[in-house]
């Protein structure tokens, strides 16, 4: 079985149908890569996954349960994080409280033993800040840890936002295209975090993303989209030689 | 400048950032106890720079951490007093227990105006508190039982376990102590996951939401604890201004609070102080200086002859006299912080305490590129 599937997913925004019948299978432990030509409905799909839309036909499996009709909230529980393409940090909070953040998902309201700050909420606060500086050292983000986001430049932003979704611990990593905006360099260490994220913390990512560099480097398989259907799957280079793809890059 | 050294994650847990910011508290708190004995002529101004604390720190929670913005919280402060005063006045309930229920009805009305909430963003949330407002206002009109309607009703003075707080300087230490309590809950919760989530919506509500945030519970949760703490407020409001008629909590209450926290600094504790001082306190200076400015101008331009001086004095004298100079300044003034210091006080005190710390090496652009509005003010 496998790790997330989509099954025949479709939304129709009025008359446009921006996804239309699209159906995959991600393993556990792969990285797959969603491609297409803009407006394809790459990000579309995310927002599927994430429950902000909800879709007009289709199924979204995780594990084998089905999570259509699960709250936007309960995603992150679930176990599926994301980033966004045009990165959605708490502006004016530090980069340790927009972590911290991350571990929301799996906090239980205590608002009364908040509100005195009761030992119980110390010692909750203690077990999130080490989870979160293990997120810390794993994209050695230490020398950023207090500033403010605002202040800080795009490259780390971007690894900010991948290192709050790993706090949630999730087992469906969504990244949506990690590299854009980043020089070559950033986005040869992104490529490394992937690989390191999908090998030492063995978190499944599903990512959208144009930088074909990057997509050959980490991929283990990629579907191309056009128009919301897919185009072809399979391998980056399969995929790259098929003539459907080409033909939707540069037309014809 | 100083960097705090850090041996642990308690230190980031704590409520003051190292022991010095808690020696400053620390001397701040003996200077508020020392205050009424070197300006005994300004209790009664400075209680009700407390109470205006409380109600900063109510708008600060949501506008400046939750990112709704108000202009119907006057509405809360009216509920608050007129609940606290029917509870200890016309049932008996003892001090303490009217103003836990006077919070928790609050409390209550701030949950049902958070529903629409949920669907409402920005400015049309806005309009949607402010027509509420208007419609408490009528309610205070008409529901004689309680509020007595146009009559007003007077108000007596507190009384806690037997203790009369009747005398000013009572009364300042009960105001110093309930806002010291706002401040405590307020700060506790602030740096606990509730507070997090509440900057998290405000900041980005889709990003908090595919955290795992439950965007109804936190933003009904920050409308219900800010309604609570402007109830807590309004009971105290009550016993200050001792009579209560319904066209006191009107919509230029509401403009003073949201004055108060944008003029302080959206988005801190501090803020919602220094605000409160501001709004408190300017009526006070703008009537001294209603008595003072024309005699100066008329001396000063006496030097020229006697006529000029006193047509000098007469002529500002009418000017000063006009209704309406104080709301017009205080609309100058919030125009003014919005162009020039959209932080506020607190931002220009960040400022000043950078300038200091990094003495020499301070340079105006430091701050060239840092004139950023949060989405609050922006009203996405």
């Amino acid at each position: 079985m496998s790790l997330f599937a989509a099954q025949d997913l479709a939304v129709n925004f009025g008359g446009i149908r921006a996804v239309d019948g699209v159906s995959f299978e991600v393993e556990a432990g792969q990285v797959f890569t969603i491609i297409g030509p803009n407006g394809a409905g790459k990000t579309t799909i995310f927002n599927l996954i994430s429950r902000i839309y909800d879709p007009s036909q289709g199924r979204l499996l995780l594990r084998g349960e089905e999570i259509t009709g699960v709250p936007p909230h309960e995603i992150a529980r679930r176990g599926i994080a994301r980033t966004f393409q045009n990165i959605e940090l708490f502006e004016h909070a530090t980069v340790l409280q927009n972590l911290l953040l991350g571990r929301h998902a799996h906090a239980r309201p205590h608002f009364a033993s908040e509100l005195l700050f009761l030992p119980g909420v110390r010692v909750r606060e203690r077990a999130n800040r080490e989870a979160v500086e293990k997120v810390i050292d794993f994209l050695d983000l230490q020398a950023h840890r207090d500033s403010l986001v605002v202040n800080l430049p795009y490259g780390v932003r971007k690894v900010v936002e991948m290192g709050r979704a790993l706090c949630t611990e999730p087992v469906l990593l969504l990244l949506d295209e990690p590299s854009s905006g980043l020089s070559v360099e950033e986005t040869e260490d992104m490529a490394f975090w992937i690989q390191d994220i999908r090998t030492l913390l063995g978190i499944t990512v599903l990512m959208v993303e144009h930088d074909m560099s990057l997509v050959g480097a980490v991929s283990d398989r990629v579907l191309a989209l056009n128009y919301g259907r897919a185009v072809a799957c399979g391998t980056c280079e399969e995929v790259q030689a098929h003539p459907d793809v080409i033909k939707a890059y540069l037309g014809g | 400048m100083r960097f705090p050294f850090k041996t642990g994650y308690d230190h980031d847990l704590g409520l003051f950032r190292d022991p010095v910011q808690r020696r400053w508290y620390a001397a701040l708190l003996v200077g508020t106890l020392i205050l009424p004995a070197l300006v005994p002529d300004y209790v009664g101004d400075i209680s009700l720079v407390f109470i205006y604390g409380l109600c900063g720190l109510s708008l600060m929670v949501l506008a400046g951490y939750t990112g709704l913005v108000s202009l119907g919280h006057a509405a809360f402060l009216g509920i608050g007093a007129y609940a606290h005063v029917y509870f200890v006045q016309d049932l008996g309930l003892p001090w303490v227990a009217g103003v836990l229920l006077a919070a928790l009805i609050t409390a209550g009305a701030g949950t049902l105006v958070g529903l629409p909430a949920l669907r409402m963003t920005g400015v049309y949330l806005t309009i949607a508190t402010l027509a509420f407002a208007l419609i408490i206002q009528e309610v205070f009109t008409r529901w004689d039982t309680v509020t007595h309607g146009l009559k007003g009703r007077p108000v007596d003075k507190p009384v806690i376990f037997g203790i009369s707080f009747a005398n000013d300087l009572a009364f300042y230490f009960l105001c110093l102590a309930v806002l010291i309590a706002g401040l405590w809950l307020t700060a506790n919760l602030l740096r606990a996951p509730t507070g997090r989530a509440w900057v998290a919506i405000r900041d980005s509500e889709i990003a908090a939401q595919s955290m795992g945030v439950h965007l109804a519970r936190y933003k009904t949760l920050a409308f219900a604890y800010s309604a609570a703490l402007m109830g807590a407020a309004g009971a105290l409001f009550a016993h200050k201004i001792g009579f209560l008629a319904p066209d006191i909590f009107s919509v230029l209450l509401s403009i003073q609070f949201l004055l108060m926290v944008v003029v302080g600094g959206l988005g801190s504790l501090h803020g919602a102080l220094y605000g409160a001082v501001f709004v408190a306190m300017l009526p006070v200076l703008i009537s001294q200086a209603r008595d003072q400015v024309p005699q100066w101008a008329g001396q000063a331009v006496g030097v020229f002859g006697k006529d000029a001086g006193s047509a000098a004095f007469l002529a500002l004298d009418r000017f000063v006299k006009q209704p309406g100079l104080e709301p017009g300044i205080f609309g100058l003034i919030l125009v003014l912080f919005i162009l020039f210091e959209p932080l506020g006080i607190y931002g220009r005190w960040r400022k000043v305490q950078l300038y200091f710390s990094t003495f020499p090496l301070y340079k105006r652009a430091t701050f060239r590129r840092q004139k950023t509005y949060m989405r609050s003010e922006r009203l996405r």
